[in-house]
């Protein structure tokens, strides 16, 4: 108890500080989560609502693959990056390896089926009714198709913050592809790792308040934008 | 006579191989009211549909205006025709929002216009409200008005006061009127009220199974109908 406390003080006297190398820590991980789920928001969005609406016969086995998708262990997805960016795979060229590019993509892979799913559900939720009226009324195919999603935007919304909870969250798979290196891999996630087999449980504490916080922050930030869009 | 604004000939529809309509042949003229009456099932809902461009027949065309309607119909073509479903189906907006929906979507959003649609419609009070807290009355008044604002050529009403108390039956049934009388809209109205068919329609039609049995003019299809379904229709023994 006495290291939560300490952990707590620590934790705001280094936020006053504006100690540098917290800042960098912090701003990566920002940096890497908000890239990867802007990444995943524009191209699942888009792909869950054109799979909300479609009347395909593969729908059922794209469904499958995406469920599976949401529930991938992020440990896995990193070795699969690994192995595809590592010198002998097919992405070595690149040079991303224990980078925050390769991170980016390890968190694209995990949070892309969530937003895709996601939203999916939420578009399948809505009134189909809905749908003949607004083409009635004379709107054109895209016209109808934000017009759903504007009606499921609660379930669109809790998709992205869904992804971004799995991905602020992640250690295992940006451990692997990032490397935890020192200003320039290492993210509050995998400095907690460090911090807490070093022994240094204070810092540990206040690196994970920091990340509490911040996953607080932001999903208030997105609760706020769906308590305004539903007036 | 007003030149006809649809023209139909051997028109028919199929879901999974089962004929759901199947018209030999209906005129609507410019500027009526008119009415089809029949039990559920006989094809009115479907007809409508089509009549909306909403799908595709399986045999045979709409002729619209004159012009053969097959294939991608042009944008502009479907917006001069829109229904009103029994069903409100409207967004989680405000009154306001969704009653100049049509005009967002042709890009011509005019505040005038929507505020003389919600005074029309006697819900200028509730403009800011939520639409879906709404009674049922209110909403499809919304509904109303976010078809009339597009000033619509053809209006389609697909059981538009099933289920609404006398009051807002009697509100909705005055704005279609000066809607057609002000401002000549074509209407077509499927009902299953055959005493609403009678106070609003200019000419009345009967549909069974599909198919068109009958169509009058008002007064003749309720005193001297030529048809012994209409006969038993309108006296209400009609077995179905």
């Amino acid at each position: 108890m006495d290291e939560l406390t300490r952990g707590l003080v620590q934790a705001i006297q280094l936020i006053l500080s504006a100690d540098p190398a917290l800042l960098e820590i912090i701003f990566l991980s920002l940096r890497v989560t908000g890239l990867a789920l802007l990444i995943s928001t524009l191209v699942g969005v888009p792909a869950g609502a054109a799979l909300g609406l479609s009347r395909l016969r593969a729908r059922g086995l794209v469904t499958a693959l995406l469920y599976t998708g949401m529930g991938l262990p992020p440990v896995v997805v990193g070795l699969f990056v690994y192995l595809m960016l590592s010198r002998s795979g097919p992405f070595g060229m690149l040079g991303w390896l224990f980078t925050p590019s390769a991170m980016v993509a390890a968190e694209i892979i995990i949070s892309f089926p969530l937003v895709t799913g996601l939203t999916m559900t939420a578009v399948q939720g809505t009134d189909p009714a809905l749908r003949v009226q607004v083409r009635s009324l004379g709107a054109t195919r895209a016209q109808e198709t934000w017009a759903v999603l504007s009606e499921a935007r609660i379930g669109v919304v809790a998709a992205i913050v869904a992804a971004f909870g799995s991905i602020i969250s992640e250690v295992g798979a940006v451990m692997l592809v990032g490397g935890n290196i020192d200003g320039k891999t290492r993210v509050l996630t995998t400095a907690i790792v460090l911090n807490t087999r070093t022994g240094d449980f204070v810092l540990a504490i206040a690196l994970g308040i920091i990340l509490l916080a911040l996953a607080f922050i932001a999903n208030a930030a997105m609760l706020r934008l769906q308590g305004q869009a539903d007036r | 006579m007003n030149p006809s604004i649809y023209r139909i000939a051997n028109l028919k529809k199929e879901y999974a191989r089962r004929i759901v309509l199947d018209v030999e042949q209906l005129e609507i003229q410019g500027r009526e009211i008119l009415a089809l009456v029949g039990p559920s099932g006989a094809g009115k809902s479907t007809l409508l549909r089509l009549l909306n461009f909403l799908e595709a027949p399986t045999q045979g065309n709409v002729i619209y205006q004159s012009l053969t309607m097959n294939g991608k119909i042009p944008l502009q073509i479907r917006r001069e025709v829109t229904t009103v479903f029994q069903r409100p189906a409207l967004l989680h907006a405000s009154v306001r929002s969704n009653v100049a929906y049509g005009l967002d979507l042709r890009g011509a959003r005019a505040e005038d216009r929507v505020n003389e649609m919600l005074e029309r419609v006697g819900l200028a009070p509730l403009a800011h409200a939520p639409a879906h807290k709404l009674s049922g009355g209110e909403m499809q008044r919304v509904a109303l008005a976010r078809a009339l604002v597009i000033e619509p050529q053809v209006l389609l009403l697909d059981e538009p006061t099933a289920n609404l108390d006398p009051y807002n039956v009697g509100l909705i049934e005055e704005i279609v009127r000066q809607q057609n009388r002000e401002r000549g809209t074509t209407i077509v109205l499927v009902t299953h009220n055959i005493f609403q068919a009678r106070r609003l329609a200019h000419r009345v039609g009967l549909m069974l199974g599909g198919r068109l049995i009958e169509i009058n003019d008002t007064a003749t299809f309720f005193d001297s109908p030529s048809d012994p379904r209409t006969a038993a229709f309108v006296r209400g023994d009609m077995v179905y």
